[in-house]
C-alpha cells in the first residue's frame, strides 16, 4: 500500500510522521502531570509506527506510471474498515449506556465507566468516528467517480484519514479520563480542536484539487453536498471551539463565550452539526449511491438545486429552537422556530427526490437489501425532518424538550437515516473497490437489514412513549391544583421503555456485527474482475 | 429559467460554489448571534450577582469532567409547572460568568438550577457516594471516589486568571489568594476564612462541606451544588432588584 506512494511522497510522509512523533513527545513532556500527556504518548506512538512503516519502503522502486490511469482506492478501503470498527465499538458503548439507565450499578465502581463519561464516547463515536470515517471514505470514492479523476495526490488522503482518526481517538479516550468541555457534540479540548482544523483544511484543499482535475464539465450534485459539509463544519467548529487554555501544558480550557451567548453559539453549532455533518454529507452519499444502485437517474435536477440551497441557507437559522422558553431573547427563539418550519420544504424536496428516483426500480427495492437500506434511509430522513420541524414549534417543544422524545428523534435520524444510508453505500462500494462480484453473502445483508430495521423501530417507539409520558407527567396537576407527580415518579415510569430501548439497541448492534463479518468475508474472498466506472469516457457502441 | 441557467454555470466552478456556500450559510448566524453581544437587554444587570469562589469553580470543573450535563439541566423555563417544581425561572444574568454554560438538554434527572440550599451537605455527600442509599429507585451513577480524591488547588489562580481574560471580574487579590481561599472556604475556623468573606461577600457559605477535615473533591462538588441558584437573590424578588440599564 505505502509502496504506491512516489519517492517524494514517501519522503514528505516520513517528515510528517517524524513531526507527529515530535509533537507527541512535546505534549507528553510538558504535560507531565496532566491527562494531556497520555494523548502526547498516543501521538508519539502513532508517529513512530508511521516512521517505521514508511521507512521500511523508503527505498523501494517508484511505482509504475500506469497507476495514474486508475482510481486511487487504498484510503477508501482503510476508511471503510475504520468506520466499521468505530461503528461496532461506539454502538456497543451505546448499548452499555442504555443498560446503565436500567441497571445503574453496571459501572464496576470505576470513574471512567460512569454514565457521564461514557455518553460522549457513544455520541462522538457514532456521529464523528463512524459517520466521519464513512463520509471521508465515500467522499473519496464519489469525487473520483463523478469527476472521472484520480485523487490529486496519494499523500493527502492519508493525512486526512489518519489525522482525523487521531482526533477521534483523542476525543474518545479523553472522555474516559475526564477531558471534556461539556459542550454537547463539541466536547474535545483545545489541542484536539486545533488539530481538527489542520486536518479539515487539508481535506478541503484535497477536495478542491481533485475537482479541478475533473474530466466532467459539471460538478455532480453529490459533490455540492460534500463541499457544504466540509466548508460549513469548518465554520461552525472554529467559532464554537474558541477557548482559552488555562495553561499550554494542560488539557483544561475555558470556552470563550459564556451564558446566553454561549448557549446560542453552542446550539447554532449543535444543530448544524446535525445539518452539515449528519445531513449534508450523507445526502451527498445518497445522491450518488442510490441512483447508481437503482440504475435510475436522479428524478429532478432542479429539485436538487432548490433543496441544496434551501438546506444550506435555512439550517443555520434553526439552532435557537433548542432554547425555547429559556433566557434566550424571545425574538431569536421565534426566528429559530419559523425557519425550522420552513426547513421542511427543502428537506422533503430532497427526500422526495430520492424516493421518486426509485420509480421504475421498485422491484430492485424489493429484491436488493442494499438498495432497501437506502430506501429506508430516505424514508427516515423524511420522517425525522418532519418530526424535527414539529418539535421546533414552541408549544410542542414545551412538552418534548428535556425528555426522551428528543433522544428518540436523534436516533430516528442517526439510526434510521445516517447509519442506514451508510450501510447501503458500503454494500454498494465494497465489492467494486475490492474487485469482488458481490458481497460474500447477500443473505447476511438481508439479515443485517431486518435486524437494523427491527432494532430501529423498537428503539424509536420506546422513546416516543417514554418522552411523551415524561412530558405529560411533569405537567399534570391534580384536583388540588398542585403537581400530581414527583420527579422520581416520572423516572420510575421510564423503566419499561428503557428496557425496550436496550432490546432495540441490541438488535441494531447485532445487525452491524453481522455486517462487519460479511464485509470481512467479502474482503478476504477471491478476487474477480469487477465492472468499475472507466476513468476516461467510453465511446458509445 | 434564468436562475437555473445561472446555476448551470455556477456548478462548473468549484471556487464559486464554495463562496456561494459560505455566503448562504453565514446569514443565519450573523443575524441571530451577533446582536446578542451588542443588545444590552440580553443580559440583565443584577446588583448582587457574585462570581464563583475558587472552591465552587473547582467543583464546577468536576461537574464538567464527569459529564453531569448529560442528565441534569440548569435552565428553568418560563412555564408554570417548571416554576412550581423547581423555582423561579432562570435569568440570563445567572449564567453570565459560566464558561461554558451548563443549561443542558436532557432531564434524566431533575433540573438543578436552584438546587442550592434545598438539601443538607450530609444528604449530598451520602447521595454522591451512593444515590440509592437516599433515593432507592434512583438511576444516577455512584461517585464514591469524590470523597477520597484530594482536591488539586495549586493551579486555581491560573484558572481565575484565564476566566478574567474572558471577562469574569476576578480581582488581582482573588487570583493571588485562590488556593488559600479554596482551603479556607471548606475550613471555616482557619485563619484564611475572613479573607473569603471579604473577597466574595457575606453571603458566601463557609462550611466543612464533606464533613471531614481533609480537603477532597467532595468538598468542591458539594460547595458548587450548594451555590446553584444562590449567586444572586434577584430571581426570588424580581421586580425590586432588576435594574433597568
Amino acid at each position: 500500500m505505502i509502496a504506491q506512494l512516489t519517492r517524494t511522497e514517501r519522503n514528505v510522509a516520513m517528515t510528517l510522521a517524524a513531526l507527529l512523533a515530535l509533537l507527541g513527545l512535546t505534549m507528553a513532556a510538558v504535560g507531565n502531570h496532566d491527562p494531556m500527556a497520555v494523548h502526547g504518548f498516543m501521538a508519539l506512538a502513532l508517529g513512530l509506527v508511521l516512521v517505521f512503516a514508511v521507512g521500511g519502503v523508503l527505498e523501494e522502486p517508484t511505482p509504475s506510471p500506469a497507476r495514474l490511469l486508475q482510481y486511487y482506492d487504498d484510503p477508501i478501503k482503510v476508511g471503510i474498515v475504520l468506520a466499521m470498527i468505530w461503528g461496532v465499538f461506539a454502538m456497543a458503548i451505546g448499548l452499555w449506556v442504555a443498560a446503565l439507565m436500567v441497571w445503574p450499578d453496571a459501572t464496576f465502581g470505576q470513574a471512567w465507566s460512569s454514565y457521564g463519561r461514557l455518553r460522549p464516547v457513544h455520541t462522538t463515536g457514532v456521529v464523528f468516528a463512524f459517520g466521519g470515517n464513512a463520509l471521508i471514505a465515500t467522499s473519496f470514492h464519489v469525487m473520483q467517480r463523478t469527476c472521472r479523476a484520480r485523487l490529486a495526490d496519494q499523500l493527502s488522503p492519508w493525512f486526512v484519514l489518519i489525522g482525523y482518526n487521531l482526533f477521534c481517538l483523542w476525543a474518545v479516550s479523553g472522555y474516559f479520563m475526564g477531558i471534556t468541555q461539556s459542550k454537547e457534540y463539541a466536547e474535545p479540548e483545545w489541542y484536539a480542536d486545533i488539530w481538527l482544523v489542520i486536518v479539515w483544511v487539508a481535506y478541503l484543499v484535497l477536495y478542491l484539487r481533485t475537482l479541478k482535475r475533473r474530466a466532467e464539465p459539471h460538478i455532480y450534485v453529490a459533490n455540492w453536498y460534500y463541499l457544504a459539509f466540509i466548508v460549513v463544519v469548518a465554520m461552525l467548529h472554529i467559532v464554537n471551539a474558541a477557548a482559552l487554555p488555562v495553561s499550554w501544558t494542560g488539557a483544561k480550557s475555558y470556552p470563550a463565550f459564556s451564558g446566553v451567548q454561549d448557549a446560542m453559539v453552542q446550539w447554532w453549532y449543535g444543530h448544524n452539526a446535525v445539518a452539515f455533518f449528519m445531513t449534508s454529507g450523507f445526502l451527498g452519499m445518497l445522491y450518488y449511491y442510490l441512483p447508481v444502485r437503482a440504475q435510475r437517474p436522479i428524478f429532478s435536477y432542479r429539485l436538487s438545486i432548490l433543496s441544496f440551497w434551501g438546506i444550506t441557507f435555512f439550517y443555520l437559522w434553526v439552532g435557537s429552537h433548542h432554547l425555547h422558553y429559556t433566557a434566550l431573547p424571545h425574538w431569536v427563539q421565534t426566528l429559530g422556530m419559523t425557519f425550522s418550519v420552513m426547513l421542511l420544504v427543502p428537506s422533503w424536496a430532497s427526500a422526495g427526490n430520492a424516493l421518486l428516483t426509485l420509480n421504475g426500480a421498485w422491484h430492485r427495492v424489493r429484491d436488493d437489501a442494499t438498495l432497501r437500506f437506502m430506501f429506508v434511509a430516505a424514508v427516515f430522513y423524511g420522517l425525522s425532518t418532519f418530526e424535527g420541524s414539529f418539535l421546533a414549534i414552541r408549544p410542542v417543544n414545551a412538552l418534548s424538550h428535556y425528555t426522551d422524545w428528543t433522544v428518540g428523534h436523534v436516533h430516528s435520524g442517526a439510526l434510521g437515516w445516517l447509519a442506514m444510508v451508510t450501510f447501503g453505500a458500503f454494500y454498494s462500494v465494497i465489492p467494486q473497490i475490492w474487485g469482488r462480484p458481490a458481497m460474500y453473502s447477500p443473505k447476511l445483508v438481508e439479515w443485517h437489514f431486518w435486524l437494523a430495521l427491527t432494532g430501529l423501530l423498537t428503539y424509536v417507539f420506546a422513546l416516543w412513549n417514554a418522552g411523551i409520558t415524561q412530558g405529560l407527567m411533569w405537567r399534570t396537576y391534580n384536583d388540588a391544583g398542585t403537581l400530581n407527580y414527583s420527579f422520581i415518579d416520572s423516572m420510575e415510569a421510564m423503566r419499561p421503555y428503557y428496557i425496550a430501548r436496550v432490546v432495540g439497541g441490541s438488535l441494531f448492534l447485532a445487525g452491524i456485527c453481522v455486517g462487519a463479518v460479511n464485509i470481512w468475508l467479502t474482503v478476504r474472498g477471491a478476487r474477480n474482475a469487477a465492472a468499475d466506472r472507466p476513468l476516461s469516457p467510453q465511446p458509445a457502441e | 429559467m434564468a436562475l437555473f441557467k445561472a446555476h448551470y454555470n455556477l456548478e462548473k466552478n468549484s471556487i464559486a460554489l464554495v463562496i456561494g456556500i459560505i455566503l448562504a450559510a453565514s446569514v443565519g448566524g450573523i443575524v441571530e448571534i451577533a446582536p446578542l453581544f451588542t443588545i444590552d437587554e440580553t443580559v440583565e444587570t443584577l446588583p448582587d450577582m457574585r462570581v464563583y469562589t475558587p472552591l465552587e469553580l473547582a467543583g464546577r470543573n468536576i461537574y464538567i469532567r464527569e459529564g453531569c450535563y448529560a442528565c441534569h439541566s440548569q435552565m428553568i423555563r418560563t412555564l408554570r409547572d417548571e416554576v412550581e417544581r423547581y423555582g423561579p425561572y432562570s435569568l440570563a444574568a445567572e449564567s453570565q460568568y459560566d464558561h461554558p454554560m451548563l443549561w443542558g438538554s436532557k432531564r434524566t434527572g431533575p433540573d438543578i438550577a436552584r438546587l442550592g440550599g434545598k438539601y443538607s451537605d450530609d444528604w449530598h455527600v451520602a447521595h454522591l457516594i451512593n444515590p440509592r442509599a437516599v433515593v432507592p429507585t434512583s438511576i444516577m451513577p455512584a461517585y464514591p471516589w469524590l470523597a477520597t480524591a484530594p482536591l488539586a488547588v495549586d493551579d486555581l489562580g491560573a484558572h481565575l486568571a484565564a476566566l478574567r481574560t474572558l471577562g469574569v471580574p476576578y480581582t488581582d487579590e482573588m487570583i493571588a489568594n485562590a488556593p488559600r481561599d479554596a482551603e479556607a472556604q471548606a475550613n471555616p475556623d482557619s485563619a484564611g476564612a475572613a479573607g473569603v468573606t471579604e473577597r466574595y461577600g457575606e453571603a458566601t457559605t463557609l462550611r466543612r462541606f464533606s464533613g471531614t477535615p481533609r480537603l477532597t473533591e467532595m468538598d468542591a462538588v458539594v460547595a458548587y451544588l450548594q451555590v446553584l441558584g444562590q449567586l444572586t437573590q434577584a430571581p426570588y424578588a424580581p421586580d425590586a432588584m432588576l435594574e433597568q440599564p
